[in-house]
């Protein structure tokens, strides 16, 4: 990784561009860290989707045991599909219904279950949406193209410490008779994190 | 366990104290009222952690809602009976007053 | 007043920008370090966590995601006797020079 060329505005990357490759370069030197395992990580996060996360929520909408079991003792569920969280966050599913919301966010800093959606985006780790979604999270929504009624209750949760949150959407009407890889592909990460709603079968 | 073990439904507020080191309760619940949803089990201390410790003992983290009215009062844009849910740790919370 | 971290609830305009950016090299090596040194529990994250925490508010606020992750990496390792800054500035600076910085 880098055997690649710095990109052509070196003039612009930060500062710590050169101090964090210089610390690779030392760890690896010292035998502290391999190479392969930084590089391992590097795929890795090129390559992570949420379609686990998906699946999960696929699962949920087919398998009534299954979505008890998800809000009960998430960890054991997803364990059951063959998932493996990470040793160190603990996972929690908050569903959504006719009447209650949704909206996950970490306010001191970035925690997200990445296990099961890949790294968090940009916006989700912004200092506005820190900032404004735990105070004027129906605005937040609304910026997102998400009004909610009035008779729904919006329910932020700041996740602070070792859980990490999973929204489970509603399920779409109209989807019927539908296959869970197919239920799978409606499930999108901002509807895992609350923004959004699953699509709809018509918008797929 | 100890002498500490809210459950779901207990009426808690969280303490107030300043402190200097790393800790994981926001502001803006500090001081706050509100009701324990959920006990999510026993953690490593990140306020031990944090500082080369060895993160013992484990503390019960707490999810606890509190109204958001109660949070930010006329500073909340939302519907009056909508919701914060916050994961805190149990040595941050004492029984709310009745 | 909040520490600089604990941002939920203070005022801003800011619309949420949704757009993505593709992580640079560096960035990577940042996130792919994290996952490393934690593994080999060299660093915890509570560490990390606060090494952020430490920073002077006006460099966190001006810092992006990376940026402030690859500080705290930086702290830790030379807290612990790792590494020395001695030495990452030399190597540093030689990887800006062949840069052309």
């Amino acid at each position: 990784m880098t055997d690649e060329h710095p990109p052509l505005h070196h003039a612009e990357r930060s500062r710590r561009a050169a101090r964090i490759l210089a610390i690779r370069q030392l760890l690896i030197e010292k035998g502290v860290v391999t190479a392969d395992e930084l590089d391992d990580i590097i795929v890795r996060a090129r390559t992570r989707t949420p379609a686990d996360g998906a699946k999960v929520v696929a699962r949920a909408w087919l398998d009534e045991a299954f979505r008890e079991r998800l809000l009960t003792d998430a960890r054991a569920a997803v364990g059951d599909l063959g998932y493996q969280l990470s040793h160190d966050a603990e996972l929690a599913v908050v569903e959504n219904t006719a009447d209650v919301h949704h909206l996950v966010i970490c306010t001191l800093c970035s925690c997200y279950p990445t296990s099961l959606l890949g790294p968090p985006p940009d916006w989700y780790k912004s200092f506005a949406y820190r900032q404004r979604a735990v105070i004027e999270p129906r605005a937040v929504l609304r910026e997102f193209g998400l009004e909610l009624a009035d008779s729904v209750r919006l329910r932020v949760v700041d996740s602070t410490a070792d859980v990490r949150y999973l929204v489970l959407p509603r399920r779409p009407p109209g989807t019927q008779g539908m296959g869970e890889d197919a239920l799978a592909e409606l499930v999108t990460r901002d509807s895992m994190i609350g923004v959004a709603e699953a699509r709809s079968r018509a918008a797929a | 366990m100890g002498a500490l073990g809210f459950r779901a439904g207990d009426p808690v507020t969280v303490r107030a104290t300043e402190v200097d080191h790393h800790h994981r309760t926001p502001w803006f619940v500090k001081g706050k009222s509100g009701k324990v949803r959920r006990v999510h089990g026993a953690f490593f201390n990140p306020e031990s952690r944090a500082h080369g410790g060895d993160g013992l003992p484990k503390r019960r983290l707490c999810q606890v809602e509190f109204q958001q009215r109660d949070i930010w009062g006329a500073r909340y844009r939302g519907n009056s009976d909508d919701v914060l849910l916050v994961d805190l740790f149990e040595h941050w919370l004492e029984p709310a007053k009745p | 007043m909040p520490a600089v971290h604990d941002r939920g609830g203070l005022p801003t305009d800011q619309p949420i920008d949704r757009s993505d950016h593709q992580w640079e090299d560096w960035e990577h090596v940042t996130n792919a370090l994290v996952g490393v040194l934690r593994r080999r529990d060299l660093i915890n994250v509570d560490e990390l966590r606060r090494g952020i925490e430490a920073m002077a508010p006006d460099e966190y606020e001006s810092s992006s995601y990376y940026e402030r992750w690859s500080a705290s990496i930086e702290t830790l390792l030379v807290e612990k006797g790792v590494l020395t800054e001695a030495e990452i500035d030399a190597v540093a600076a030689k990887l800006d020079s062949e840069w052309g910085r």
